[in-house]
């Protein structure tokens, strides 16, 4: 099998026995499926019709004169179809389900972005479809699982644990091992045992190879910097993957929460240490025993305990930098991007943003960075509001 | 040949009973308590399970009991000198999650395991071929390294895993996590027909099992017979432990005669 299961000593396969089977089975239809040209050709097809690619690479003229510093372009995954850059991957992984004659759909969700994008994706394609999500997550992203009800999925809240991602991905799993037969499990991060991270990644790869082409266009030449935010890390790896081989700085910002003192975060690579949660290894939140540390961010996103296995060896080889914002500094980035560009960030892409609102100085004039925007901000407004004091 | 498979090899009963609790629950004190009555319903063999935060291959009724467990503070230590306390006795395998295994250090659990008379582990999220390191570090100690295979491991999973197994292999009686059920999967016994084919290692069976005749039906094709998630549920149904305790003698009494 020639699809990247290991990065380093990252990744893996530690799940049940039971489902060790099913994820050859899914191994073997990508490896035949992902360079078929008629696969790719209908892959193409729905991503430039259904999902609307390519989304435009935009210069944000206001905020670049604002800061002073690099030009600064943002890739506009917030203007694919369900407002975020899921549903690349979703539309790819439920096509492969069709293909495998697979007649059910699980997944789980965060801040309810993957779960509107799968939910989307099965109803596109009419195979029913479960969404696990926590009940932490339900309570603050209500939107989200209203537009999933609409879109015919169920919605099953996840009480165990924290309440959040992790736990409905654990949720998630436990319906994949007693179902797995005839089942689909739409992983929606570069997580997950192999080879759902590669398999993730190659389906997000769309975001870099668009920017890469772009940004050669519209500035002849390469950026100096890459700038995307880090939860599980599909965004990010779907940004960078194009541009692993070029002489590209690049940048994975993580939640830093309340502060990474305060205990009360989602850096898993800067505050990590090296585990397996949900069937790979790489850096997690964990305590002395190996427990799972529950993670913080403001943002629904970027608030679990691990990231993508690849995540940890490109830190690890020193290729990507990895940092991290605060809810506080995230918020302020929300509010300036709106302001300055007419653009509603996400919670989780804000974070980006306040990263290169932190480093702009670092960089001359005629810098050239691209900042992911991975998601709109509509999902977040009545949180945002809420926390700037907007409304009670 | 393993104490373990020695065991199994000179039993003069259908099918081992072998009882699964989770360790420090619902406390370490308790938990003593039931153990004991793991013993007086005639207990051949004890599993303890080692509380993990993200028990992923677990239904409700346990996932329930590790998190009691855990929010009492309960650590992997706690459970190996639970575990040494009753060595001497009856044969224990522990059932942990590789996280806390690999947090401990892998070489360095397993040396406290056979240090506290630990006969086998089971790790139900390492699957054969993540888990040499593993493996050999249960060989280096003469711990026994318990696999898992499934009713959808195909025939060469079942001779790879049965390649590496020692003690007994574990077979999940169907696909799905812990905890009980109505019935038992009709495929069973085609299912522990494929693996017996394959090994000469002890056959036990778990997951789903919940009665005396289950129990009796497994014994017609298996070596072993683990109930776990049932007797949870006696804790938790239970007014005290005391009467908890009762039940589960009573209970694993019951087996225990369809098994002899």
């Amino acid at each position: 099998m020639t699809i990247q299961s290991r990065f380093g000593p990252y990744g893996g396969r530690y799940v049940p026995e039971t489902v060790i089977p099913a994820l050859d089975e899914l191994a073997a239809a990508y490896e035949r499926l992902k360079d078929d040209s008629g696969f790719r050709a209908e892959l193409n097809s729905l991503l430039k019709d259904f999902v609307g690619r390519p989304t435009p690479l935009y210069f944000a003229g206001r905020l670049t004169e604002k800061l002073g510093g690099p030009r600064i372009y943002l890739k506009r995954e917030d203007l694919c179809h369900t407002g975020a850059h899921k549903i690349n991957n979703t539309v790819g992984q439920l096509l492969l389900a069709a293909e495998m004659g697979k007649k059910r759909i699980i997944a789980e969700t965060g801040a309810g972005q993957h779960g509107v994008a799968t939910a989307t994706a099965a109803a596109l394609f009419g195979i029913p479809c479960v969404i696990y999500m926590g009940i932490k997550d339900i309570a603050r992203q209500e939107l989200n699982v209203v537009r999933m009800k609409l879109l015919g999925a169920e919605v099953v809240p996840v009480s165990s644990g924290s309440q959040t991602l992790k736990d409905a991905m654990n949720d998630a799993i436990r319906d994949w091992v007693g179902n797995v037969e005839h089942t689909y499990y739409v992983i929606g991060s570069v997580a997950g045992p192999a080879p759902y991270p590669a398999l993730v990644r190659d389906f997000q790869s769309i975001i870099g190879r668009e920017a890469r082409r772009q940004v050669l266009e519209s500035e002849g030449r390469l950026p100096d910097e890459l700038v995307a935010c880090v939860g599980g890390g599909s965004n990010a790896m779907g940004l960078f993957a194009a541009f692993l081989d070029d002489q590209v700085s690049m940048t994975g910002v993580e939640a830093a929460g309340e502060g990474l003192d305060s205990g009360k975060h989602g850096a898993s690579i800067e505050r990590g240490q090296r585990g397996v949660l949900h069937g790979s290894m790489s850096y997690i939140l964990q305590d002395a025993y190996g427990q799972i540390i529950e993670a913080h961010s403001i943002s629904a996103g970027l608030d679990y305990p691990g990231v993508g296995p690849e995540h940890s060896w490109l830190h690890d080889e020193g290729r990507v930098r990895y940092d991290s914002v605060t809810d506080a500094e995230a918020l302020a980035a929300f509010t300036l991007l709106s302001e300055t560009e007419g653009i509603i960030p996400a919670l989780e892409s804000s974070h980006a943003i306040a990263w290169i609102v932190k480093h702009a100085e670092d960089y001359g004039k005629d810098g050239v960075v691209i900042v992911n925007l991975s998601g709109r901000g509509d999902k977040d407004v009545h949180q945002a509001a809420r926390a700037l004091g907007i409304m009670e | 040949m393993s104490r373990l498979e020695e065991l199994f090899k000179g039993r003069s009963k259908k099918a081992l009973l072998m009882p699964y609790t989770t360790g420090g629950y619902p406390t370490v004190k308790d938990c003593r308590q039931v153990l004991e009555a793991f013993i007086a319903g005639g207990a051949d063999m004890i599993e303890l399970g080692v509380p993990f935060s993200d028990p992923l291959a677990d239904g409700p009724v346990v996932q329930a009991s590790t998190q009691q467990a855990l929010d009492q503070g309960v650590t992997p230590d706690d459970v190996l000198q639970l575990a040494s306390e009753f060595t001497s006795r009856v044969p224990v395998v522990l059932m942990i999650y590789y996280n806390c295994v690999f947090a401990y250090g892998v070489d360095r659990f397993v040396e406290a395991a056979a240090a506290a008379g630990v006969d086998g582990l089971i790790v139900p999220d390492l699957p054969v071929d993540e888990g040499e390191e593993f493996i050999d570090a249960c060989r280096a100690r003469g711990v026994d390294a318990i696999l898992m295979v499934a009713p959808t491991s195909p025939d060469e999973r079942i001779e790879l895993i049965a390649g590496s197994a020692s003690g007994f292999i574990y077979c999940v009686s169907v696909a799905g996590v812990t905890g009980a059920r109505t019935s038992l999967s009709e495929q069973l016994p085609d299912f522990l027909w494929r693996v017996r084919a394959r090994t000469d290692v002890p056959l036990a069976v778990g997951f789903g099992v919940s009665t005396s005749e289950q129990a009796a039906e497994v014994a017609r094709f298996a070596d072993g017979v683990i109930i776990g998630s049932r007797l949870i549920s006696m804790l938790d149904e239970a007014p005290d432990i005391g009467d908890g305790c009762r039940t589960i003698v009573k209970f694993l009494k019951e087996v225990n005669e369809v098994l002899n």
